[in-house]
C-alpha cells in the first residue's frame, strides 16, 4: 500500500497541472484567436462604449423600448450585507425565482403582471413568457408573440406607424435551428438597437 | 406537447444510440491498453507521467489496493480544492477580487467535487476566483469523472476475467481515461462552445452601460473549458450560479442539444464497453435497453406535465406551458428533456429551475435520482449502479426457479448479493434519514423557500441530489448554512464511497471466480424477458423505498394544486 502514496501525490499534481492549468489556459489562447468576439462575451459597442452583450438580457422599462421578461436576480442589500434586494438583470449574480407551482407569492405576482399588461394591450392574449421569470434572470430573448404584444405601446411612444414596427419585429425573429431545434425567439437588445437605428433615419 | 417537440426527443435518442458503438469500441481499446490514433501524440505524455510518479504500468492491483489508491487520490483532490477556496484571496487569477470562502462552504464544495456531485451552495460568479474555478473545479471535474469511469471498468473486468487476483491498475486507468478520452473530446467541445458564444477569457468582468443608461456588470471568465468537462464528465457544477440556464453557459439551441448529448454519450458507451469486454455486445445492448425504457417513460411524463402548465397559469388564461424558471430559447421541450437527462445521469447541470417545475414534472428528476441514477447514469457510476441492480434481478430470477443464479458466465452467490444490497441501501439511508432530521430541526426548516408540501420537496430533493451525487437542486432552499453544508457533505460522501467500496468488493470477488459456460438452464440475459425483469426490480425497489416520501411531497402538492390550494 505504501508504494501507492507517491503516485497519489505526484500523479495527482501532474494531472492537475494538465487539466487545471494547461488545458484552460491553452483553450483561452486558442479560442481567443479563433473566436475573439465570442471569447470576450459577445460584447456590443455603440459609439465606442460597451452597451451590453448580445447574449445577456438587460432591463428595459421605457415605453419606447421592447421589454424583456421579468427577472428575479438579486444583489446584496447596500444597507445590510446579510440580506439581498431585487436587482433585475444583475449579470454578476444569475438566478431564478424558484417559486413553486403552488406558491401564493407566484400567483399574486402573475395576477398583478397580467392585469398590468391587459390594461396596456386589451386586444391580445398575454403571452406566458412576458409574465414568468426566466431561469437565469438574464434571458436575452422573448417569444415572437411577446414582441408583437408590445408593438402598439412602442409604436405609440415613438410616433411610428404600427405596421412599420411590426415589420421590424418580424424581420428580427429567429426561427428554430434547421426548423427543428429550439424555439422561435427575438433578441430584445438587438431588436431595440434596430429600433433606435430605424427611428434615427 | 407538440410533434416538433417529440421529434427533438427522438432525434436525441437516435444520436445517443448511434454514438454508443463507435465510442464503446474506442474506450475498450483505451482500457485494454491498446494503441489508438492519438497514441503518437499522447503516449510520450502518458509515459512521462508514469515515470515521474513511479508507476509501473505493467503491475496490476488487487481490488483492495485499487480502491485504496482511488481513495488516496481523492484525499489529495479534496485538499487542493479546500486549500484554493480558503486562500483564493491572496492567489493570482482573481480579477473580481473574491475573498476567501468560509470553512463550511469550502468543506461542502470540496466534498461535492471529489464525489462528482457538484452541489452548488456557492454562487460561481459571486464567490469563486478564476484560479479556483480552473485548478480547483475544472481539474476535479476531470478526475472525479475519470474515477467513475475506471471503477466501472474495474467492475467490468471482474465479470470478464476468470480466476484472477487483480482488476487493473488504478493509476494507469485514470491517466489513460483522462488523456485519451476526456481531454481530446473536451478540447474539440470547448472550441465548439466558444463558437456558439460561451466566453473563454481571463479578463475582468465587463462594465456595460445599457441602452437606458443603467450600469450592468457582466461576469465572464474561462467558462467554455469548464462547461465542456462539466457536461461530458456528468459533473454539472456551473461556472455561474444559474448553471446551464445562463446564456453564457448555454447560449443557443444547438449548444443545448450538444450539451445534452455530451451528458449521455460516455455513460451509454460504457454499456458497449461492458458487452465487448464480457465477449457479447448484446449483453451491453440489453442494459442500454433497460435504461432506455425508464428514460423514455420519464421524458414523457415530465414533458406532458410541463406543457400542461399549472392551475395558476391556466386560471389567468396563460397558455404555452409552465414557463416560470425556463428560458425562451429552450422552451418547454428542451427544458423538460434536459431535466430528465441531467438527473438520469448524475450530471446535475440545469437549464431551467427545477424548483419552479410543476409538481409532477419536478417529481420525475427526483425519481430518476432515487432509483440510483442508473438510467445511463453518471459516467461509470451509472453502469456500476445498474450492474448492482442486475445482480439483484438475477438473484430474484434464480430464487424463482431454484437455481444458483449466474450472469455472463459468473455464479452470483451470497457475497455478491450482500454487497449489492449494502450499496443499494446507502441511498435511502442518506436521503430519508437526513430529510427526516431536516424537517424537524428548526434551523433547517427555516431554509425552505416555498411553503406547504413544496418546501418538504425542496429538502427531500436536496438530500436525494446529494446522496445520488447529482448536484441539481430545488434551488430555492438556502443550502449555504452550517447545517446543510455539513449534512449534505455527509450525504455526498457516503452516497459515493459507501457504494463504491462494495461494488469494488464484488469486482474482486467476481474476478477470482471461474468462468462457467452457459448451459440450457442458464437464464438468457440478452432478451426482452431479462430487460423487463430488471426494470421491474428497479421500480419495485425504488417504489417501495421512496413512495411514502414522494406522497408527502410532489404527489400531495399536485392534488392540492388541482383543488386550488396555494401556500
Amino acid at each position: 500500500m505504501l508504494r501507492e502514496i507517491r503516485p497519489a501525490i505526484v500523479l495527482l499534481l501532474a494531472l492537475t497541472a494538465i487539466t487545471g492549468l494547461a488545458y484552460p489556459l491553452a483553450m483561452t489562447g486558442i479560442a481567443g484567436a479563433l473566436f475573439p468576439v465570442q471569447a470576450q462575451g459577445s460584447l456590443i459597442e455603440k459609439d465606442g462604449k460597451v452597451v451590453g452583450s448580445a447574449l445577456i438580457g438587460q432591463e428595459f422599462k421605457d415605453d419606447r423600448y421592447f421589454h424583456g421578461r421579468p427577472s428575479a436576480t438579486l444583489a446584496p442589500d447596500p444597507n445590510d450585507s446579510t440580506k439581498t434586494v431585487s436587482a433585475p438583470y444583475n449579470a454578476a449574480n444569475s438566478g431564478g425565482s424558484n417559486l413553486g407551482p403552488t406558491s401564493k407569492a407566484l400567483a399574486d405576482r402573475l395576477k398583478e403582471d397580467v392585469d398590468k399588461l391587459k390594461a396596456e394591450n386589451p386586444n391580445a392574449a398575454v403571452p406566458v413568457d412576458l409574465v414568468t421569470t426566466s431561469a437565469s434572470g438574464l434571458d436575452p430573448d422573448i417569444s415572437p408573440e411577446a414582441a408583437q404584444f408590445q408593438v402598439p405601446r412602442v409604436a405609440k411612444a415613438r410616433n411610428l406607424p404600427e405596421d412599420q414596427v411590426r415589420q421590424l419585429v418580424t424581420a428580427s425573429t429567429e426561427g428554430r435551428l434547421l426548423g427543428l431545434l429550439g424555439e422561435p425567439r427575438i433578441n430584445v437588445l438587438a431588436l431595440n438597437l434596430a429600433l433606435d437605428r430605424m427611428a434615427a433615419k | 406537447m407538440t410533434v416538433i417537440g417529440w421529434f427533438q426527443i427522438i432525434l436525441y435518442c437516435a444520436i445517443v444510440v448511434a454514438l454508443t458503438k463507435p465510442l464503446g469500441w474506442y474506450m475498450t481499446r483505451v482500457f485494454n491498453g491498446e494503441r489508438t490514433f492519438l497514441s503518437p501524440v499522447l503516449r510520450p505524455i502518458e509515459a512521462g507521467i508514469y515515470w515521474i510518479s513511479g508507476v509501473d504500468e505493467k503491475r496490476e492491483q488487487h481490488w483492495l489496493t485499487y480502491t485504496v489508491a482511488m481513495l488516496l487520490f481523492h484525499v489529495g483532490g479534496f485538499l487542493i480544492i479546500y486549500g484554493l477556496m480558503r486562500l483564493q484571496a491572496v492567489l493570482p487569477f482573481n480579477p473580481a477580487g473574491q475573498s476567501a470562502v468560509a470553512e463550511d462552504l469550502s468543506f461542502n464544495t470540496a466534498i461535492s467535487f471529489i464525489t462528482n456531485t457538484n452541489w452548488q451552495n456557492y454562487g460561481g460568479e459571486s464567490t469563486l476566483s478564476y484560479l479556483t474555478q480552473m485548478v480547483g473545479l475544472t481539474h476535479q471535474n476531470f478526475l472525479s469523472a475519470a474515477t467513475g469511469i475506471v471503477l466501472a471498468v474495474a467492475l467490468i473486468r471482474g465479470f470478464a476475467r476468470a480466476s484472477m487476483r487483480t482488476v487493473g491498475n488504478f493509476w494507469v486507468d485514470v491517466t489513460r481515461c483522462t488523456l485519451y478520452i476526456l481531454l481530446p473530446i473536451c478540447i474539440v467541445f470547448t472550441l465548439f462552445l466558444v463558437w456558439q458564444g460561451i466566453p473563454q477569457t481571463l479578463g475582468d468582468y465587463v462594465e456595460a452601460t445599457t441602452l437606458e443608461g443603467a450600469k450592468q456588470t457582466i461576469a465572464v471568465g474561462p467558462v467554455a473549458s469548464q462547461v465542456a468537462i462539466k457536461m461530458l464528465g456528468t459533473n454539472g457544477g456551473g461556472f455561474f450560479n444559474a448553471n446551464a440556464a445562463h446564456p453564457f453557459e448555454n447560449p443557443t439551441a444547438l449548444s443545448n442539444f450538444v450539451q445534452m448529448l455530451s451528458i449521455f454519450v460516455l455513460g451509454a458507451a460504457l454499456t458497449n464497453v461492458f458487452g465487448r469486454m464480457v465477449g457479447n455486445q448484446r449483453q451491453g445492448w440489453a442494459i442500454l435497453a433497460v435504461m432506455g425504457v425508464l428514460f423514455v417513460a420519464g421524458v414523457a411524463v415530465c414533458y406532458w406535465a410541463e406543457a400542461s402548465g399549472t392551475s395558476t397559469l391556466q386560471a389567468l388564461g396563460l397558455t404555452g406551458g409552465n414557463m416560470e424558471g425556463k428560458e425562451v430559447r429552450f422552451g418547454i421541450v428542451a427544458s423538460s428533456l434536459f431535466a430528465v437527462i441531467t438527473t438520469a445521469a448524475s450530471c446535475g447541470a440545469v437549464n431551467a429551475m427545477h424548483d419552479s417545475f410543476t409538481a409532477l414534472g419536478g417529481m420525475i428528476p427526483l425519481i430518476n435520482m432515487e432509483l440510483g441514477e442508473i438510467i445511463v447514469g453518471g459516467v461509470g457510476a451509472g453502469l456500476y449502479g445498474m450492474l448492482l441492480f442486475v445482480i439483484l434481478a438475477i438473484f430474484v430470477a434464480g430464487l424463482m426457479v431454484g437455481r444458483t443464479p449466474e450472469y455472463v458466465g459468473k455464479k452470483i452467490e451470497a457475497r455478491e448479493v450482500k454487497m449489492a444490497m449494502l450499496a443499494i441501501l446507502v441511498l435511502p439511508l442518506m436521503i430519508l434519514g437526513w430529510a427526516a432530521v431536516a424537517v424537524v430541526y428548526p434551523a433547517a426548516v427555516a431554509s425552505m423557500a416555498n411553503a406547504g408540501p413544496h418546501g418538504f420537496t425542496e429538502v427531500l430533493y436536496a438530500f436525494t441530489s446529494a446522496a445520488a451525487n447529482n448536484g441539481s437542486a430545488f434551488a430555492g432552499l438556502t443550502g449555504n448554512t452550517l447545517f446543510y453544508n455539513l449534512t449534505l457533505a455527509s450525504a455526498m460522501f457516503v452516497g459515493r464511497f459507501f457504494m463504491i467500496v462494495p461494488a469494488m468488493a464484488i469486482a474482486g470477488s467476481l474476478a477470482a471466480k471461474k468462468s462457467i459456460p452457459p448451459s440450457t438452464g442458464t437464464f438468457p440475459t440478452t432478451g426482452g424477458l431479462f430487460v423487463g425483469l430488471v426494470v421491474g426490480v428497479i421500480l419495485i425497489m425504488g417504489g417501495l423505498t421512496f413512495f411514502p416520501a414522494l406522497a408527502l411531497g410532489p404527489i400531495v402538492e399536485h392534488l392540492a394544486m388541482n383543488a386550488g390550494n396555494l401556500f
